[in-house]
């Protein structure tokens, strides 16, 4: 099963060389080339220049709350989005079909957009905010409101990736494990979830990715008070309203490691994951 | 354990699977349920296991006379193996066979050392033993198939039902595992069920044959009863190869093709008949043999075989198939256009009351 992979493969399709050039070449002036901008631009504060510019406790914070809430909606995400893409696939009721296109719908709105919606919505005085407020559960201007947005944003991804995850699943295989004694969660736990795992991890990682680059929807909602609802995007722009470029890049050039490391370690469990796949 | 399913009516929508079928498993046989597709033959298997409900008020399936709508189909305790496998991708060999024990509660559950040695024990059996580690995608369709029925197995059930087991395989490692299956069976002794459509894997697996066609059963016996003695017209043309007549049977005589003979055990019918005759029950003859024969023209001889075929063709322009050893076929010295002589060794009659029934592949 090792050898499979590192063969190289003849198929009828034309080249890996050409193939493999054009990816390395997109790959590089879209992705790699801007991005090493970033590093050349903030290596000019130096390695105790950036340090200092991203232990403060502002962009410390900032960090904290665009990772951590970050987390969370992808989380949530995976929770809900696998409920939805699991009632889309497996039942038929009226409205399906609009149901279906609404999870779309944060993919195609400007994020502004939604930043407007949810925030009139969670308000104190909007509709659900006025509910939630005598709870003790303020959401607008809080982490909490941060975490909607994000939730809001990154829903698609896992419904969308998980779908044909979901579809491939052969109801055979369900019977089977029932057959052989499995309770409904049991075959929930032991045998649908793991065999849609790569798929919901996927899923969730572009969640996770899209919510910790958001802008739009969140600086709304949030309020962005310093050290409390300010998310590292935002902080971003408001170093370099100031012209203070250097720190800008200095809290990007941090930020675009630390996803990296992230989507990267996501990527090797995925791997793991999805290790039947090898000799198919 | 014995199964008896009684009085079973299904319909899907407008369709009806079955019919108010009825079928007696009795204990440690291995019996195959045999028809073209949509003969309702998985359904009423499905039912046995409780993966599909009889309609509401029809019949009962009973597992040694106890009535098992109660249980449902995770406690039926019942081995059931897909057309597909159906084989959990994500786990190994191992794991896909160790499943039924893993699921059941706790202290039901065999302990970890218990459960890899009854596992071994299985994957042995199956001679899947130095693959435990293997991902079902790492197997070929035939290992797959071993590997759902250890599977099966390894929850010890009363009652295997098998799917079409061999179906989606080739024909070489379909034949190899019939016979391992008979063999299987021989040792466990277990109460089975098989659905098929190949005639062939019915008769020679089975103890008996259930023959079904369009939500009902036409017949019930021996795979030598059903092969030899077809009760109906569907059960003789799905059993095997068929030259059909129109003819008429008056007073013991059954006239076909400008030939008359005698009926035999279908005298006493009377009136118009279809007459049945198996490509391999015909004398050939050069010359007019002392009985009535049909004249015949060789058209084409196919001799690559365990037998030779030969494609005839009437005075009446009917195309007739037959089947001979190959080494009468040498004696005979027979080529396309030679003129020959027919007569059935043996012959089935059945009234022509009824339009024919769609005979399935």
């Amino acid at each position: 099963m090792k050898r499979g992979r590192t063969r190289r493969r003849v198929g009828v399709l034309p080249g890996f060389g050409p193939t493999l050039g054009i990816t390395v070449f997109m790959v590089s002036v879209v992705v790699v080339i801007p991005l090493m901008g970033l590093f050349v631009r903030s290596a000019g504060l130096g390695f105790g220049g950036v340090w200092e510019t991203v232990t403060t406790p502002r962009v410390l914070a900032a960090f904290r709350l665009s990772f951590g809430a970050s987390l969370i909606a992808a989380t949530i995400n995976a929770v809900i989005g696998f409920l939805v893409a699991w009632t889309l696939v497996r039942y038929e009721f009226p409205g399906k079909r609009v149901v279906d296109a609404l999870v779309d719908l944060p993919f195609a709105l400007p994020t502004a957009v939604s930043g407007i919606a949810l925030t009139a919505l969670f308000a104190p005085q909007g509709w659900v905010g006025r509910l939630l407020a005598p709870l003790g559960l303020p959401v607008a201007f809080t982490p909490l409101g941060v975490t909607v947005a994000l939730v809001f944003i990154g829903l698609p991804f896992v419904v969308r990736t998980l779908q044909p995850a979901l579809m491939d699943l052969d109801a055979e295989v369900e019977e089977a494990a029932a057959v052989l004694g499995a309770g409904r969660l049991q075959i929930l736990s032991k045998v649908i979830v793991p065999t849609v795992l790569p798929a919901l991890l996927t899923g969730t990682t572009l969640a996770f990715a899209r919510a910790v680059g958001e802008y739009g929807s969140v600086v709304f909602i949030s309020g962005n008070m310093p050290n409390k609802t300010e998310i590292v995007p935002l902080l971003i722009v408001a170093k370099l309203e100031q012209y203070d470029f250097a720190g800008a890049t200095a809290i990007g050039a941090v930020m675009l490691v630390l996803s990296f490391a992230i989507l990267l370690a996501v990527n090797l469990l995925q791997g793991w994951t999805g290790r039947y796949r090898e000799g198919n | 354990m014995s199964i008896e399913a009684r009085n079973i009516t299904k319909t899907f929508g407008a369709f009806r699977a079955l019919n108010d079928v009825s079928l007696t498993v009795p204990t440690g046989r291995l019996m195959a349920l045999l028809g073209p597709s949509g003969s309702g033959k998985t359904t009423l298997l499905r039912i046995i296991a409780g993966l599909e409900q009889a309609d509401h008020g029809s019949g009962q399936v009973l597992f040694d006379d106890a009535d098992v709508a109660v249980r449902p189909v995770r406690r039926r305790g019942v081995g059931f193996v897909f057309q597909h496998y159906a084989l959990f991708r994500h786990m190994t060999v191992f794991d896909n066979v160790a499943f039924g024990l893993q699921v059941r509660p706790r202290r039901e559950r065999p302990d970890k050392q218990e459960i890899r040695a009854r596992v071994g024990d299985l994957l042995r059996m199956v001679q899947l033993d130095t693959l435990a580690d293997r991902y079902p995608g790492q197997l070929s369709g035939g290992q797959r198939q071993r590997v759902a029925l250890a599977r099966a197995l390894a929850v010890e059930p009363q009652v295997l039902l098998l799917d079409e087991p061999f179906g989606a395989l080739d024909a070489k490692v379909r034949k190899e595992l019939r016979v391992w299956l008979r063999r299987l069976h021989d040792e466990l002794h277990v109460t089975s069920v098989f659905v098929t459509h190949d005639q062939d894997e019915a008769l020679e697996v089975a103890d008996r044959v259930v023959v079904m066609n369009e939500g009902r059963i036409e017949q019930e016996g021996t795979p030598d009863e059903v092969f030899h003695h077809p009760a109906t017209e569907f059960v003789m043309r799905f059993l095997g190869e068929v030259n059909q007549f129109h003819g008429r049977v008056d007073a013991g005589r059954v006239a076909f093709a400008d030939v008359e003979l005698d009926a035999g055990d279908h005298g006493r019918l009377a009136g118009p008949a279809r007459v049945f005759v198996r490509p391999h029950e015909w004398d050939v003859s050069l010359a007019p043999p002392s009985q009535a024969a049909i004249r015949a023209v060789v058209k084409r001889v196919q001799s690559a075989g365990p037998v030779a075929r030969l494609e005839l063709l009437t005075a009446d322009g009917a195309l007739l198939n037959a089947e001979l050893p190959q080494e009468l076929l040498a004696q005979l010295g027979l080529g396309a256009d030679t003129e020959v002589y027919v007569t059935p060794r043996r012959l089935r009659v059945f009234a022509e009351d009824r339009k024919p029934p769609a005979a399935g592949a």
